[in-house]
C-alpha cells in the first residue's frame, strides 16, 4: 500500500528576511524540494500610474524616484528622455554627460546593494556591510549634488535641478581609484569562496531562449549568454560615445545562466561602469545646464515608448499624451516586474535554500514591481 | 531592419479580411491597429515570420481611451459610456533589431482581447496587470487573476479607468481618507 | 571540591547543590561577555563600531538586553502546544548545562569526577536535540518545524565523526575521564595531545599529522553540533526566519540564546581538553616557581577559560566570514568526507598506538 503524501504549502513572505521587501511566495514543497512557486505581489501597490494621470509632467518625476528606490537616478533618466523625445527637446552636452555620470554611479550603487544582499541571502553578512560602506561614498556625492540621498528628483525635463558641486569630479575620480581594489577584495571574500560557489553554481539555470521569451532583461539576460545591452544595442543619450564592454555570463563555475553567472555579471558591470565614468569625467564639457529648460511642458498629441538600461534591466516608459499638461497615460515596464515572473521556471526542483539564492540573484525591488 | 510600413504590408497580405490600420501621423512612432480577436494569430505570425522575427515583447499596456460619451452623475462625477479600451503591444526583434507598436481596441462594454501569453511568456503578468487595472478580459489566458490589487477587490472596479471611483469600504475599512 | 563542601556545610545535599550551581557562576558572565564579544568582533570585522551606547564602548549592552528580555511579554502562539512549548527551552539549556558537569575547570574543581566523562558528554549533548525538536514541533510553525528537523538531522549526523575522533583519542590515552586526560598532558605544550601526547617515543612524531586531522574533524563537527555558521541550518535566518526559535520571545528566547553560547564554550572547552591540555599551562605554573601552591588552580582556571574563549573567537571569526552551506551539502560533508576520514584516522591512530 502506497503511503499517501501531501505537499507542504509554505508562505515565504510577505514578512520574511530575504524576500527583499513585501513579496509573498506561495511555495509548494515536497520535503525540502520546491514543486511550485506562486508569487503574489501588490503589497506595495500605490498605483503610481493613476497618480501620474493627475499630475503635470514634471510632477511625475518624484514618483518615478519611488519605483526602484535603489536606482532613482536612472528612473528619472528614463522618464525625462521619454518626455524629451515626445517634445523634441535637445539638451545641452553638459547635461547629457552629467546624466550619464549620475546614471553610472547609480548603477554601481544599485549593484552594490544587489551583490551585498545576495551575500546576505547566502549567510555571508560581511560583504554586505563592506559594500554599503562603499555605497556611502556614492550617496555622499549625490547628496552634495542635489541634497538627497535616496530619492533625488535630480533630472528634469530639458535639464537638471542643480549643476555639479565643484568638488564632484575630484571625488568621483577618487572613488574610482578607491573602489577598484575593493572589487578584488569582494571577489576574494565572496565571489571565489568555495561555499559560495557550491551554493550558486548550477543553480537556477536560465537558458537564453526562455529568458528572451519571458522578456528578461538586464544582467539576468546577459548572464544567460545573450550579448544585449540597451546602452549599445538601442542606444540613447550619449552612450554611443563611450568605449565599454558588455559582460556576458560564461559559466566559469557552472552552467551558463546560473546564479553565479548572474552574480558575476554584476561584478563585471561595475568595472565597466567605472570605465564609462572615467571617460565621461574626462570629456565633461562646460556650459549652462538650464539653457534647454522649456517654459511650459506641454507635449503634442502622440505616444512614445522609451526604454533605458536600468541597473536591473530594461526600464520602459510608455507615455500617451493628449496634448494637455498632464500625461494621459504613463505605463512603466519595470525590469523587476518582468524578471520576477520567471521565478517558478527557475526554482522548480531545487531546494528551499536554492529558492532564496535564486530570488536573490534576480535582484528585485518591490517598489518597482508593485509601482 | 524593417519599417513599420513594410511590416504593415506583411500583416495585411498575411491576413486578408482582418481589419488592420496604420496610423503614422503620431509624432514619434507609427501604430498598427489590429482586430482584438485576431491578435493571437497576428502575433504568432509576427513572431515566426522570417522577415519579422519579433522574439520579444517589450511592453504590453492596457489603456482607457476615454473616447466614449461622458455622462455627468448627480454627485458631479463622470461615467463614460461607449468608446474603447485599448491594449498596446510594443514588439521588438532582437535578431533583426526592429520595433513595432500594435494596438488592439475593444469596446468598453465588453472588452475582450485575445491573450498572447503563449506567444511570449512575458505577456502573462502584463496581461494580468491590464486586466487588474483596466478590466480588459484576455481570452484564453490560463490564469487571469488580479495581480496588484487584492484578490477580493470589488468586481468591476478597475483603478486605471478614467471614470474610476474609489469604493467606500473595503472589507469593512473606510477607503477614502 | 565536593568533599570540601561536604565538610564545610556538613550536609551532602547542600554541598551537591552548591557544587552544581558553580558552573552557572561561570556560564552567565560568559554569555554576557560572549554576546558582547560576538557583536564587537563582528562589528570590527565588518568595519563598524558595534554597540557603543550603554557604558564605555557599549560594554553593558548585553546587561541592558538581558533586562529588556526579562521584561518582555511572553507570547505563546494560539496553535502552539503549550506544555512542550514551555518545556523546550529549558530542555535545550539543560542539555548544554549538563555538559559542564564533566568539564575539568581546574585540577581541583570538576562538577562530577566521573570516569566516563567523555562518554557522558556525548550522551547528554544529544539532549539538546530533543529540546529543539520539541520546540520546533510545539511552535506549530512550518519554519520552526523545518528548523527543528534540520537540527535533529544535523546534530545526530555530526555526532558520529565527533564520537569517532573521541574514540581515537580514547584509544591513544586509554581513559574516558577528562580530568585524567588533562592530567596526562601536563607540564609543557609539547606534551599536548595535538603534538602526540606526553610519551616520548618514535610514535609521537608519527602521530602529529593525524592528530591535526583529528583536531580539524572534531572542530568542524562541533561547529555543526552547536549550529554555528557555516552550519547554522536550523536557524538559517535568510531561509527559515529564525528556525526553531521563531515563535519564542522574552526569557524563553533568552534560554535558547544562553544554551547556544553555553554550548559554544562547552565544545570549545572539550576540544581544548582533548587536544590542547585543558587547564594545563603551556609552560609551567607561576605557582610552582613562586612556591605558592594555592595559586595553581587559579592559573589553571585562567588557562582553561583562555583556551575555550580562543576557540569561541575562532567560531565567531568563521561565522562572520563564511556563507552558509546548503542542507544537503551539510550532509555530504558529514557522511562523505568527515566520517570516512575519521574512520581512516581512527584506524591509523590505532595502528600507531599498537607500535
Amino acid at each position: 500500500m502506497a503511503l499517501r503524501t501531501e505537499e507542504l504549502i509554505l508562505n515565504v513572505g510577505p514578512q520574511h528576511p530575504s524576500t527583499h521587501g513585501v513579496l509573498r511566495l506561495e511555495v509548494e514543497l515536497e520535503g525540502e524540494l520546491v514543486v511550485k512557486v506562486k508569487p503574489h505581489i501588490g503589497y506595495l501597490h500605490r498605483c503610481f500610474e493613476k497618480h501620474a494621470e493627475a499630475m503635470t509632467y514634471p510632477q511625475v518625476i518624484p514618483y518615478t524616484d519611488r519605483m526602484d528606490y535603489l536606482a532613482s537616478m536612472y528612473n528619472n533618466f528614463g522618464y525625462v528622455i521619454a518626455v524629451e523625445k515626445l517634445m523634441g527637446i535637445e539638451v545641452p552636452e553638459r547635461v547629457e554627460y552629467i546624466r550619464v555620470i549620475m546614471g553610472e554611479l547609480q548603477r554601481i550603487a544599485s549593484h552594490m546593494v544587489a551583490l551585498g544582499t545576495y551575500g546576505l541571502d547566502l549567510g555571508a553578512f560581511t560583504p554586505f556591510l563592506y559594500l554599503f560602506r562603499d555605497r556611502e561614498k556614492i550617496l555622499t556625492m549625490f547628496e552634495m549634488t542635489c541634497g538627497a540621498r535616496l530619492l533625488y528628483n535630480y533630472m528634469w525635463v530639458g535639464g537638471l535641478s542643480h549643476d555639479l558641486h565643484p568638488d564632484f569630479v575630484r571625488l568621483a575620480r577618487e572613488f574610482i581609484q578607491y573602489f577598484r581594489p575593493n572589487i578584488v577584495e569582494l571577489n576574494n571574500l565572496l565571489t571565489y569562496n568555495k561555499i559560495f560557489i557550491e551554493r550558486t553554481a548550477h543553480i537556477g539555470i536560465l537558458p537564453a531562449d526562455t529568458a528572451i521569451n519571458y522578456g528578461i532583461t538586464g544582467p539576468m539576460l546577459r548572464a544567460s549568454g545573450v550579448n544585449w545591452d540597451l546602452r549599445k544595442n538601442d542606444t540613447y543619450s550619449i552612450y554611443n560615445r563611450f568605449d565599454f564592454d558588455i559582460p556576458v555570463g560564461q559559466g566559469h563555475m557552472g552552467t551558463v545562466g546560473d546564479c553565479w553567472d548572474r552574480y558575476y555579471v554584476r561584478v563585471l558591470e561595475m568595472e565597466q561602469s567605472m570605465r564609462i565614468l572615467e571617460q565621461a569625467l574626462d570629456q565633461l564639457p562646460e556650459g549652462d545646464i538650464n539653457s534647454a529648460l522649456p517654459k511650459r511642458i506641454k507635449p503634442p498629441v502622440g505616444t512614445v515608448y522609451q526604454r533605458v538600461e536600468n541597473p536591473k534591466g530594461e526600464l520602459g516608459y510608455f507615455i500617451i499624451s493628449d496634448g494637455s499638461l498632464n500625461p494621459f497615460r504613463v505605463k512603466v515596464r519595470g525590469p523587476s516586474f518582468v524578471n520576477l515572473s520567471v521565478i517558478n521556471e527557475l526554482s522548480r526542483g531545487h531546494l528551499i535554500a536554492d529558492l532564496i539564492a535564486i530570488l536573490g540573484s534576480i535582484d528585485i525591488v518591490l517598489g518597482e514591481i508593485d509601482r | 531592419m524593417k519599417k513599420a510600413e513594410e511590416i504593415f504590408e506583411l500583416i495585411k497580405s498575411g491576413f486578408p479580411g482582418v481589419t488592420v490600420e496604420l496610423s503614422a501621423d503620431m509624432p514619434t512612432e507609427p501604430i498598427i491597429s489590429v482586430d482584438p480577436l485576431k491578435v493571437h494569430e497576428i502575433c504568432k505570425f509576427l513572431r515566426d515570420n522570417e522577415d519579422c522575427k519579433f522574439d520579444s515583447l517589450m511592453n504590453l499596456s492596457g489603456v482607457d481611451d476615454a473616447n466614449g460619451e461622458k455622462i455627468k452623475e448627480e454627485d458631479d462625477s463622470e461615467i463614460i459610456k461607449g468608446g474603447t479600451l485599448s491594449v498596446y503591444y510594443h514588439l521588438h526583434s532582437m535578431s533583426l533589431n526592429h520595433k513595432i507598436t500594435l494596438r488592439a481596441s475593444a469596446p468598453r462594454e465588453n472588452p475582450e482581447v485575445e491573450s498572447v501569453d503563449n506567444v511570449w511568456k512575458a505577456a502573462d503578468w502584463h496581461e494580468r496587470e491590464a486586466y487588474d487595472m483596466c478590466g480588459i478580459k484576455f481570452l484564453n489566458h490560463y490564469d487571469l487573476r488580479r495581480i496588484l490589487m487584492p484578490y477580493d477587490w470589488e468586481d468591476g472596479s478597475y483603478p486605471l479607468r478614467k471614470d474610476y471611483k474609489n469604493p467606500e469600504f473595503y472589507n469593512g475599512m473606510k477607503v477614502p481618507y | 571540591m565536593y568533599n570540601f563542601l561536604t565538610e564545610l556545610t556538613g550536609n551532602e545535599i547542600i554541598a551537591a547543590f552548591i557544587s552544581a550551581m558553580l558552573p552557572v557562576v561561570f556560564i552567565v558572565p560568559f554569555v554576557i561577555f560572549g554576546v558582547l564579544a560576538e557583536r564587537k568582533v563582528s562589528a570590527h570585522i565588518q568595519d563598524r563600531l558595534g554597540p557603543m551606547r550603554v557604558g564605555y564602548h557599549g560594554v553593558l549592552q548585553t546587561v541592558a538586553d538581558f533586562f529588556k528580555l526579562i521584561q518582555k511579554e511572553d507570547i505563546i502562539a494560539e496553535g502552539a502546544d503549550r506544555k512542550f512549548f514551555n518545556l523546550a527551552p529549558y530542555l535545550v539549556f539543560v542539555g548544554s548545562y549538563a555538559v559542564y558537569a564533566a568539564l575539568p575547570f581546574t585540577s581541583t574543581y570538576i562538577g562530577s569526577e566521573t570516569d566516563i566523562g567523555l562518554f557522558y558528554i556525548i550522551a547528554v549533548s544529544g539532549f539538546a536535540v530533543a529540546g529543539i525538536l520539541m520546540g520546533g514541533w510545539a511552535s506549530n510553525n512550518k519554519y520552526s518545524l523545518y528548523g527543528a528537523l534540520r537540527s535533529a538531522a544535523q546534530i545526530v549526523s555530526y555526532e558520529i565523526p565527533t564520537a569517532l575522533v573521541i574514540l581515537s583519542m580514547v584509544m591513544l590515552t586509554g581513559t574516558l575521564s577528562l580530568a585524567t586526560m588533562s592530567e596526562m598532558q601536563t607540564a609543557y605544550f609539547w606534551n599536548w595531545n595535538i603534538f602526540g601526547g606526553a610519551e616520548w617515543a618514535f610514535t609521537k612524531l608519527l602521530l602529529i599529522p593525524f592528530m591535526f586531522i583529528a583536531f580539524i574533524i572534531l572542530y568542524i563537527s562541533t561547529l555543526a553540533e552547536v549550529n554555528r555558521l557555516p552550519f547554522d541550518m536550523p536557524e538559517a535566518e535568510s531561509e527559515l526566519v529564525a528556525g526553531y526559535s521563531t515563535e519564542y520571545s522574552g526569557m524563553k528566547f533568552a534560554m535558547f540564546f544562553l544554551a547556544e553560547y553555553g554550548n559554544m564554550f562547552a565544545v570549545s572547552a572539550l576540544v581544548s581538553v582533548i587536544f590542547f591540555g585543558g587547564y594545563q599551562s603551556p609552560f609551567g605554573y607561576l605557582g610552582n616557581s613562586l612556591g605558592l601552591q594555592w595559586l595553581i588552580p587559579y592559573e589553571q582556571l585562567f588557562w582553561f577559560a583562555l583556551k575555550g574563549i580562543l576557540f569561541v573567537l575562532v567560531q565567531m571569526w568563521l561565522r562572520w566570514t563564511l556563507p552558509r552551506v546548503r542542507v544537503d551539502q551539510l550532509m555530504t560533508i558529514c557522511w562523505k568526507y568527515l566520517i570516512p576520514y575519521s574512520f581512516a584516522n581512527l584506524i591509523i591512530i590505532g595502528l600507531i598506538t599498537l607500535l
